[in-house]
């Protein structure tokens, strides 16, 4: 099996897995880094969704030979404790409930907000429609994207 | 995964030349729709070539005032690209209709047009299905058809394809140039995409060994008037049911040319080209847009559970003129 | 006082694990050589397996072993022995047991593999041929086969009828008789159902599984394979959602405590998105109601009828039918409920089971009603508004819907409705108001819980419960901590362990009554501890005293009618040279207090849509929940719980709708683009007010559950709004843009 040199995080990780093998489970399985979750393995769900060089994308659908050259960013390098201004507003809305979701939620939301740091409620429902909350939490998400572009700005 | 090969290439000519070489092979870049068929044993190719490494990722102008799309640019730059905003906003309204902000970060513009039927059954290889596997049966004939075809089916097929982006290509007319061995050539867009006929795993004219290096759009971007309207079962992150491409040319109240396209009714964005003739040099108002939404559904065949299709598609086709038209009601 | 939580919008405790990406969830724990299974699942909804074919799958290097019906050792034969704690009266499915295929992708064959992939890629190459059976799956068709609807099973009561309802409808002057119909649906919960066995070298096991509740995966596993349930440790930490899907143990659990026993090895089965269809869903029902009433709007008489599917081998019940006579005062009450066998998995509680479904076609009925009588709907709710459970002839605990009415409607802005149906308009949106009651019961069962104070002033405390979301682990901790007086950050709560002391499964909205009592309990009993240690010390001003006299707060006792008498914990701990002080309680509902009344919760739900009038586009605009449930122990968790609910009735009314083409006997939109929830786009404004009165007959901490009556009555008020925008009435769910169309 090909070998794959990759920086997640900041960090170099050489990995042996087939071509097409998705970052998923090579973040999950190989480097286990569980923050980035499996909810449906075909793009349908975004609880996947990691940062390439800053931009959301799922992971499921990202082999693992196209991401060589490009800086990963999963939930796990986000902040180190739970200090970025996201994920701090995700706690004070209460937007997990189960909680599964929220690392696809706060990645999409976290590098949208970097392109768009004061967003309208239409920016926000736009940008975040592409993760399913089952849980049902999307106004508080929603409110939470909010509040983090405040802190923002 | 099933084992398969994977090369890596770096210009059309070799990727043509990989393609043609190898048994059962395919062309990767984004993946969008490849990787989650591959993931249900849908397609299950042998050799898979990584195309993202050629230079077709631009949009440039072209001397005809059209505009180039390449190939491997994504459906999220395209429809953030100013030139496309400004002078295709149906494109870009079409684009945007459709996947999601992550998925439309990833897929590429010739992907778009290769994306496969959402069918159920095209899905689901416990069940027969002619695309998947020819000579199967066709299960939505008689099976949940709700999402399928109203235009164009055939006894083997009932599929839909599944593509906003499509929809609005074809209303404007766009080129696809592809690479073969033979050298280039170009398509229109109306021929692009096939009726499902006898032969329903074809979904293109597109031949095996050819690849698709960019998209043209005529210098008409009618971004005046047009429309998109797209019908689906949740606000955001299904198919269409139906949905509507509208251009007009107008001149005053007077409708120049009209381009209608109907996408999630047919193997292919539909389009009636006697309905569009009908509306040249006429008024626009409600009426000659019943008396034309009346044309396009005259030929509609509905199904057991999509025969609403039929008349939602026949009131949308009037919403979208009136909206293209700019009526207000 | 600084340490006063209960009912405080405070923070989740578990939000920073959640929201770094550090929880971890079942499919995640891991150890060096764990192997990995993949399931293969069946093509067919009945016949039997005539030859299974797993020769390519195990030449491939790496798989390790293929299970299928014939190299499974047999287990435990007795049927008793897989019957879970939430098992429905019947034969509970036995995986892998024989060649009997029984429903559509049941599980065939277990493949295990040293990688993911592998196995994925030898699950292909399992070949299976089947001697096909005629099935039927069709719930219309088979009405004449039904069967009553009974048996026992816990949470459901057989429905009653009282008075005469044949002679009360006949002499009504005013009657409706109609009929409503939901699709199936599926859970889904984000995290796929998984479970990660850990063979330890003792031969016992670890188990990571997906379940709401620890203590049932534990049970079920020592009495299917004949272990010790000493040798048995089920863990479940984080639950990436549930909603009733991981109530009884599903086959990930049975094939991977399997795989692991006969390899002795460990092992994970993580199921795929179409395999979480593989199991249970919410039954479709057909439902027929007539009410009668006096012109003035009096109810007469009412009849609800439903009938439901089951499996083959297990009579699935669940309260559809048992609203009417809780809501209405009405003497004439007829309720029957019916059951279908078809070929098909043993339907599964779904969020409100019965509840969901039952109520949305009683109260479109109602609303079909006050068009008959032009009579305002919640008017006519109103005049029929009972005191008493008329099924039970009891009353209610605390019921605050009058008030929920009041005030949803004023929230709302009810008054200003028109009546008349197609009566608002903007652009091409036809806008309709609609309203309806939501109901379910507030439940208590038995709960134990443990606690343990240390000389550092920290206080754990442990219940073998479930956090699906509902925030658990948060109200554990502030009732803890307001208890005995600590601050939050000083307590620990710990559940999802079957080495923690009892607790029922995590379901039915009875949590928080159930396991919040048990803790506010263990609690007390440190208090009094605590107390009693602080009467000893030399000169103690709290000798003797009563836990009644002093208050626990702020980490000290003090007196409370001399507050400048007070002690703290630290000074008592250290004073008596205490290290820990252990105390364990178990709660035994109080049957004989409880059984006097009716306990139930309640809702007033008002929803505004707009339909196009051309296209029949739905968008649900605007929903104000009002809610009597109890007392709210954590503002902020629970207004979650209730917006996920209303979320569940809108996407229940507008979207999800599993569709099984019955050729095939198979649910044929199997995954998240094909079976639709709803997404953020689809999000109206939601209000949610709660009426709170404390319940202590339901619980000691007043608290009456709220995880499902966010959801009860939303589909009916979506419903009922349709009709008032477009003058169409829907009796089927989802209501998709083409019902709506006019």
């Amino acid at each position: 099996m090909p070998e794959y040199n990759l920086n997640v995080n900041g960090q170099s990780f050489t990995v042996e897995a087939a071509a097409d093998t998705p970052v998923l489970w090579v973040l999950r399985d190989h480097l286990r880094l569980v923050g980035t979750k499996y909810g449906c393995g075909i793009g349908q769900c975004g609880a996947c969704t990691i940062h390439l060089d800053g931009k959301a994308q799922r992971s499921c659908l990202t082999p693992v030979s196209s991401v060589e050259n490009a800086k990963i960013t999963t939930i796990e390098g986000l902040s180190e404790d739970g200090s970025h201004p996201v994920q701090v507003a995700w706690k004070e809305a209460d937007a997990p409930q189960c909680g599964y979701c929220q690392a696809g939620q706060i990645m999409t939301a976290s590098s949208f907000l970097r392109e768009n740091p004061a967003p309208s409620n239409e920016e926000i429902r736009k940008a975040m429609h592409g993760n399913i909350c089952r849980c049902a939490a999307y106004n508080r998400i929603e409110k939470a994207v909010a509040m983090a572009s405040e802190k923002l700005t | 995964m099933r084992p398969f090969t994977f090369t890596k290439v770096r210009n059309s000519a070799v990727a043509v030349k990989e393609i043609s070489e190898k048994e059962e092979a395919k062309f990767i870049a984004g993946g969008t729709n490849l990787l989650d068929l591959m993931k249900f044993d849908v397609m299950i190719p042998k050799n898979i070539i990584d195309i993202t490494g050629i230079a077709l990722n631009y949009i440039k102008n072209l001397e005809d005032g059209g505009l180039r799309l390449g190939a491997l640019v994504t459906n999220s730059d395209t429809a953030y690209h100013k030139e496309v905003e400004n002078r295709y906003p149906l494109l870009s309204h079409a684009i945007l209709a459709g996947a999601s902000p992550q998925l439309r970060n990833k897929a590429t513009d010739a992907g778009n047009l290769l994306q496969r039927t959402r069918c159920y059954y095209f899905y689901d290889p416990a069940t027969p299905c002619n695309k998947r596997e020819p000579g199967s049966g066709c299960s939505a004939i008689h099976g949940y058809n709700r999402w399928h075809a109203i235009f164009g089916a055939s006894e083997k097929c009932i599929a839909t394809h599944p593509s906003d982006m499509c929809v609005a290509l074809a209303a404007l007319e766009a080129k696809v140039n592809v690479t073969g061995p033979n050298g280039e050539r170009n398509i229109p867009f109306e021929d692009f995409h096939r009726l499902p006929g006898d032969h329903p795993e074809k979904d293109t004219n597109l031949s095996k060994d050819e690849i698709i290096t960019s998209i043209d759009l005529p210098a008409n971007g009618f971004a005046e008037n047009f429309s998109y309207i797209k019908n689906r079962d949740r606000a955001s992150y299904s198919f269409a049911l139906v949905s509507i491409a509208v251009g007009l040319e107008m001149k005053g109240n007077k409708i120049k040319e009209a381009r209608i396209v109907l996408g999630g009714v047919a193997h292919k964005p539909w389009r009636n080209k006697e309905a569009e003739a009908f509306l040249n040099n006429k008024e626009a108002n409600r009426e000659n847009f019943e008396a034309v939404a009346d044309v396009i559904v005259r030929e509609a065949k509905g199904y057991e559970y999509n025969k609403f299709k039929i008349e939602l598609a026949r009131r949308s086709v009037v919403r979208a003129l009136m909206q293209a038209a700019k009526i207000e009601e | 006082m600084a340490t006063n939580f209960i009912g405080k919008p405070k923070n989740r405790v578990d939000g920073r694990d959640k929201v770094t990406g550090t929880a971890k969830y079942t499919a995640e724990f891991h150890r060096p050589g764990l192997l990995h299974g993949v399931v293969v699942s069946g093509t067919i909804a009945k016949g039997r397996i005539k030859n299974i074919d797993t020769t390519a799958a195990l030449r491939l290097e790496g798989v390790v072993e293929v299970f299928t019906h014939i190299n499974t050792p047999k287990q435990a034969w007795l049927d008793l022995s897989y019957k879970d704690m939430d098992a429905p009266p019947g034969e509970p499915f036995r995986p892998l047991h024989n060649d009997k295929i029984q429903f559509n992708m049941q599980p065939v064959a277990l493949v295990v593999a040293e990688t993911l992939e592998l196995a994925q890629y030898a699950a292909t190459l399992v070949k299976v041929e089947y001697e096909v059976e005629e099935h039927r799956t069709k719930l219309a068709d088979h009405l004449e086969d039904a069967i009553d609807g009974d048996g026992f099973r816990a949470g459901f009561v057989p429905p009653k009828s009282q008075g005469n309802f044949k002679k009360a409808f006949s002499n009504s002057e005013v009657q409706l008789d109609v009929e409503y119909f939901h699709g199936a649906e599926h859970h889904n919960p984000m995290e796929m159902h998984a479970a990660t066995v850990f063979y330890e070298e003792d031969g016992s096991l670890t188990i990571y599984d997906k379940t709401q509740g620890v203590k049932n995966s534990q049970h079920y596993i020592s009495m299917v394979f004949g272990l010790s349930k000493k040798k048995v440790r089920v863990l479940s930490p984080f639950v990436g959602g549930a909603f009733g899907s991981a109530l009884r143990p599903q086959y990930q659990l049975f094939l991977a405590t399997l795989a692991a026993l006969e390899l002795k090895r460990s092992v994970k089965v993580e199921l795929t998105r179409p395999q979480m269809f593989s199991f249970g869903h919410r039954p479709i029902t057909i439902q027929n109601l007539k009410l009668g009433a006096s012109p003035d709007g009096k109810l007469k008489a009412i009849s609800h009828k439903a009938f439901s599917e089951t499996s083959r081998f297990e009579k699935y019940v669940e309260n559809v039918v048992n609203w009417a006579a809780k809501l209405y005062d009405c003497d004439n009450i007829e309720q029957v409920y019916k059951l279908v066998r078809l070929d098909m998995y043993t339907p599964l509680d779904m969020r409100a089971p019965g509840g969901a479904t039952g109520v949305y076609a009683l109260e479109s009925a109602m609303d079909e009603l006050s068009y008959k009588l032009k009579m305002d709907p919640m008017e006519l709710r109103l005049k029929n508004y009972s005191e008493e459970d008329k099924s039970e002839g009891k009353p209610f605990s605390t019921k605050t819907l009058r008030e929920c009415f009041q005030k949803g409607a004023a929230k709302f802005g009810w008054e200003k409705r028109n009546p008349q149906p197609r009566s608002m308009k903007k652009g091409h949106d036809l806008i309709g108001w609609g309203m309806a009651t939501g109901v379910w019961d507030a439940m208590q069962v038995p709960a134990r819980a443990k606690a343990e104070f240390s000389a550092d002033g920290t206080l754990t405390v442990g219940s073998a419960t479930a956090d699906i979301g509902t925030g658990t682990y948060t109200i554990m901790t502030q009732i803890a901590a307001e208890t005995l007086g600590l601050p939050l950050e000083k307590v620990k709560a710990n559940l999802g362990d079957s080495d923690l002391p009892f607790a029922f499964i995590e379901g039915g909205s009875s949590t928080a009554a159930s396991v919040g009592s048990a803790v506010q309990k263990v609690c007390e009993k440190i208090a009094k501890k605590l107390l009693k240690e602080a009467g000893k010390i030399k000169d103690s001003p709290f000798k003797g005293a009563n836990p009644e006299e002093v208050i626990f707060a702020d980490e000290m006792i003090t007196d409370k009618i001399n507050p400048s008498i007070s002690m703290s914990f630290a000074e008592i701990m250290e004073s008596r040279e205490l290290e820990k002080i252990n105390k364990k309680y178990m709660l035994l509902p109080n049957m004989l207090k409880q059984n006097k009344y009716s306990r139930n919760t309640h809702s007033a739900v008002f929803a505004e849509v707009k339909v196009d009038e051309d296209l029949g586009t739905i968008k649900v605009n605007r929903i104000v929940s009002a809610i009597d449930g109890g007392r709210i122990l954590n503002l902020k968790t629970a207004h979650s719980q209730i917006l996920g609910g209303v979320v569940w009735g809108i996407s229940m009314a507008v979207h999800e709708d599993s569709f099984m083409d019955h050729t095939f006997g198979r649910f044929i939109n199997h995954d998240l683009s094909k079976y639709h929830i709803s997404v953020n786009a689809d999000m109206p404004e939601i209000d949610v007010v709660f009426v709170e009165e404390p319940d202590m007959v339901v619980s000691s901490v007043g608290a009456k559950g709220i995880g499902e009556i966010g959801m009860v009555g939303v589909a009916a008020a979506i419903g009922n709004a349709v009709f008032h925008a477009t003058g169409k009435r829907v009796r089927s769910l989802p209501i998709t843009q083409e019902k709506a169309m006019t």
